[in-house]
């Protein structure tokens, strides 16, 4: 079943064990958002986002799943508020890791302050369960991808698994091409956004830590992988040694590739072989990438 | 003495006005516009070609570029008037007359200009009917071609995009007329020659190569569950009961519907083999699945679809290929293949009324019809029998007169259409259109006595078997579900029409709407079409997503 | 928004649970099935972006009410404009869901 075409509760659904998932603030409850109904513009029983504890191969888990269909992922106050109380309950109830699966363009702009405030919210709450020694894992699929905000949110994630189809990034190449015109970026070359925002160029870079085809049963065995590994090998907590070796690498980076007008060209420095990178599947684009 | 050569008389008199401006047949690219005021005269007939595929875009240009007050009257006989330059020449007064066939994204500009009688309107053709104007009284005096490469003499190479090339230039080289065609390229050498030097009076390599629409690609990424559910009541309720093998598609989203289920949903049932076989068809991207399970004998092509021509090529069993290794469209012989070869046609369109004639006429623009009702349109010159086709006779007859056989002509259509706009109305917006544009004829796509089954959300309407006006009404009615026509059905008659297996509903199928997935498509994203191409498929940048 | 409440008569339910089905996004919709008190009554509570439809709506929620054993249900939709297809889809869908063992 592809992920990619899925809602955000099928994929839940198909993550974690059978029958385990138990929903906080369900439809039911109708948390809707304020500042949706005072505009008169459709709502949603659960903002757009579902959240609840669940299991991943026998172990504890909590989980929130953006809806990338219902404005387009994005963030408002009450969308952001459950994030940010799973993240919270995470303190408490200690699951082995936090699975975020986010499809999301960022910031609902109805929501404006509220939904920057919320995001800034869940970045804190975030950085909190990982410092307790939680791990939280971003899984990236959807069609509105992880952008802005919550592309942010997004690297804040000890594992980011991505598929070819998820894009990652801040500003959306729409926002770019009207801001800087459309020879900086043409939004509508579709197979340029993915040379630059795609699963397949953040492996490379090494911003997603796994690139999966596209389908639940691939996100779910890549999550469980990840999850046992870090349970055999909890997190420690970074010296600041370790921050600045990590903050050096991301200045050789962004040196390496200061010229860089387009995907390829990480390919190109990553792989063994960059021929019809986007026609390969997962599994050849790994190989080649390990084998560099 | 009357002279019996006033034709060939008058072409040498151009080409040698054209002397000055090339000795042989090349005609350097900034000497174009040159070249067109040097052997055009004042009310010439003029082709310049194009249909909603490739376009001779450079020539446009030109021709838009000369001077009026000596290329002026002219009468343009087209494919389509798709290019903003067609109608640019308009404007500058240079045109006096138009029949054509389609308009499609101009519609809007050329019903100002007709409104403000800038022009007139001969007729709005079909493809095939145009053509055949061609060979008697529309034959042009000048015809501008594309071609994807020259010869030093001036053979063309066409490639897959063969298209009107053939049916324009014969016409136009065998009745006294010049043809000029631009190139993308010159090459010492052609993969093979598609139109012979002789008939080609100049060629011109233009400076960027000519547009090809991507018309015919359909994203499965955009198919709808309803889409879906109405492909399977269209294989189940029709194409299997019939045992359709011969057919034309539309090119709409549920057509690409039935495409991607033939080797899921249509296998399962035991269909392979059965249904489907023979198309006249452009090479849909949505058509490899079916193509690669083996579904699928042959497809004659009207024109090509980019990123296709790699596929095309290397299934030269299926597809028409010439010696070269590319493959060979050609619209006229597609269209006549479509008419009188296939025992169905279906296709989508955007108003249907009580009597089931159909149009896609909206009140501000002119779009005209390109080859669907040459399809859509049962063949009465036809003489050869098939088994779907003998059936539609006999539902048609009632089993009585002379037996004859009849062609499946189907609307498969949502009853809304987006923004909630009924596709079922009690008066097509066509009769308004024709009454500001002036036009004899109300633009009809499919006529309601050519139609014989309406497939909707709500099931299938067979009109072959209704057996009064009345009925037939009643069947569109009990089809048309949720739209005020067909909340105005007489639902005692249309449970009527249901006993009597002239409306079938998807559980009378034995279909369960929940089934109605979109995980019964072969493929669900343009990725998936190339995956299953082995990598042929090379689909345009607008449409990937990698 | 455009809101109404309809109360229709339909055949007491067999089983049912709460569920959720379908997204908020153009020409689509979510519906909420739940229990409410009247076995032989189904309550349905429209909230649609679409304005001036109503007669429609009523016409596919009266057929829904009609041919499925609905009775003691609550369906809350939030749309986006669906078509009546698509309301009749989603309708079915999310009936099976909550009926679903």
């Amino acid at each position: 079943m592809s992920y990619f075409e899925a809602s955000a509760r099928t994929r839940i659904l198909g993550l974690v064990d059978a029958g385990t998932f138990q929903e906080f603030c369900p439809p039911e409850m109708r948390q809707t958002s304020p500042h949706l109904a005072r505009l008169d513009a459709p709502l949603s029983f659960d903002d757009g986002v579902a959240v609840g504890r669940a299991r991943l191969s026998g172990h504890r888990i909590l989980i929130a799943a953006q809806e990338g269909r219902f404005n387009g992922g994005s963030v408002g106050e009450v969308h952001g508020a459950k994030i940010r109380g799973l993240l919270d309950r995470a303190m408490t109830e200690r699951p082995s890791a936090v699975l975020l699966l986010i499809d999301s363009g960022g910031v609902r702009l109805h929501e404006a302050n509220a939904g920057l405030i919320a995001i800034s919210e869940i970045m804190r709450a975030l950085l909190r369960i990982q410092a307790a020694g939680i791990p939280a894992f971003a899984l990236v699929g959807g069609a509105s991808g992880a952008f802005g905000g919550m592309g942010i949110v997004t690297r804040l994630c000890n594992e980011v698994i991505m598929s070819e189809q998820g894009r990652l990034s801040l500003s959306g190449p729409e926002v770019i091409e009207t801001v800087k015109g459309v020879e900086e970026f043409d939004s509508k070359d579709r197979a340029l956004v993915w040379r630059v925002t795609g699963g397949k160029l953040r492996r490379a870079q090494g911003e997603a830590t796994r690139l999966v085809e596209d389908s639940i049963p691939a996100f779910r065995a890549a999550a469980k992988e990840l999850m046992e590994s870090h349970f055999l090998h909890p997190l420690a907590e970074k010296s600041l040694h370790d921050l600045l070796e990590d903050q050096e690498r991301l200045s050789e980076r962004s040196i390496e590739f200061s010229d860089a007008r387009d995907g390829q060209a990480v390919w190109d420095a990553r792989l063994s072989d960059s021929s019809r990178v986007p026609e390969i599947d997962c599994e050849e684009f790994n190989r080649r990438l390990l084998a560099k | 003495m009357s002279s019996h050569d006033h034709l060939a008389s008058s072409r040498a008199e151009r080409l040698k006005r054209a002397a000055g401006i090339s000795s042989n047949r090349l005609v350097a690219t900034e000497h174009a516009v040159q070249l067109l005021e040097a052997v055009i005269e004042p009310g010439d007939r003029v082709c310049i070609e194009g249909n909603n595929q490739k376009q001779a875009d450079f020539l446009a240009r030109c021709i838009a570029q000369t001077d009026p007050s000596r290329v002026r009257g002219l009468h343009l006989v087209q494919s389509v008037l798709a290019l903003p330059e067609h109608i640019d020449l308009i404007e500058r007064g240079q045109v006096e007359r138009i029949d054509f066939s389609f308009s499609g994204p101009q519609a809007g500009r050329l019903a100002r200009l007709v409104e403000n009688k800038k022009i007139t309107i001969g007729a709005i053709h079909t493809y095939l009917e145009l053509f055949a104007r061609y060979f008697v009284d529309l034959t042009p005096r000048i015809a501008l071609i594309a071609a994807q490469a020259a010869d030093r003499e001036g053979n063309l190479y066409t490639g897959p995009n063969t298209e009107d090339t053939p049916a324009i230039v014969e016409a136009t080289a065998f009745k006294g007329g010049i043809v000029i065609a631009q190139v993308n390229e010159i090459v010492d050498r052609l993969p093979r020659v598609d139109i012979p030097a002789d008939w080609v009076n100049f060629f011109i390599k233009a400076p960027t190569p000519h547009y090809i629409e991507p018309l015919f690609t359909r994203d499965p990424a955009l198919i709808s569950e309803i889409q879906v559910l109405m492909g399977m009541i269209a294989i189940k309720g029709l194409y299997a009961e019939y045992g359709i093998k011969r057919l034309n598609h539309g090119i709409g989203f549920d057509t690409a519907a039935i495409e991607l289920l033939l080797p899921t949903y249509a296998a399962e049932l035991g269909l392979r083999g059965k249904i489907c076989t023979h198309w006249a068809l452009n090479p849909h991207p949505t058509l490899i699945p079916a193509i690669e399970s083996g579904f699928v004998k042959s497809v004659h092509c009207f024109g090509s679809e980019v990123g296709m021509e790699r596929y095309t090529s290397a299934r030269p069993d299926i597809f028409f290929v010439g010696a070269d290794g590319s493959m060979r469209s050609n619209r006229a012989f597609s269209q006549a293949a479509g008419h009188y070869a296939c025992d169905l046609f279906i296709g989508s369109t955007l108003q249907i009324d009580l009597d089931g004639n159909s149009s896609t006429a909206t009140l501000d623009r002119i779009a005209g019809f390109g080859g669907a009702p040459n399809m859509g349109a049962d063949a009465r010159g036809r003489r050869h029998a098939s088994p779907a086709w003998l059936r539609a006779g006999r539902e048609a007859q009632h089993g009585a007169g002379m037996p004859r056989g009849k062609k499946l002509v189907v609307q498969i259509v949502e009853t809304f259409r987006e923004h909630m706009q009924p596709t079922f109305v009690e008066r097509l917006d066509a009769w308004e259109l024709s009454r500001t544009a002036n036009m004899e004829l109300p633009p009809v796509m499919i006529y309601g006595d050519d139609l014989t089954h309406v497939i909707t959300e709500e099931g299938i309407a067979n009109l072959l078997l209704c057996r009064s006006p009345d009925e037939r009404e009643q069947a569109i009615r009990g089809v048309a579900g949720y739209t005020p026509v067909g909340m105005a059905r007489d639902a005692r008659m249309v449970e009527n029409l249901r006993d009597r297996g002239i409306i079938r509903r998807a559980e009378d199928l034995g279909i369960r709407k929940r089934d109605a997935t979109r995980d019964l498509l072969a493929a669900r994203s343009i990725k998936d079409l190339v995956r299953i191409s082995g990598g042929l498929y090379d689909p345009p940048a607008q449409f990937r997503n990698w | 928004m455009e809101k109404f409440t309809l109360t229709l008569k339909s055949v007491p339910a067999e089983s049912l649970r709460t569920a959720l089905c379908g997204v908020v996004s153009s020409g689509n919709l979510e519906v909420l099935v739940e229990h409410h008190g009247v076995e032989d009554a189904c309550e349905i509570e429209v909230s649609t972006s679409a304005h001036g439809f109503r007669d429609i709506w009523e016409a596919v929620l009266n057929d829904f009410a009609r041919e499925h054993k609905a009775g003691g249900l609550r369906l809350s939709i939030n749309d986006a404009g669906a078509t009546p297809a698509v309301v009749s889809l989603r309708l079915s869908q999310a009936f099976e869901i909550a009926g679903a063992p």
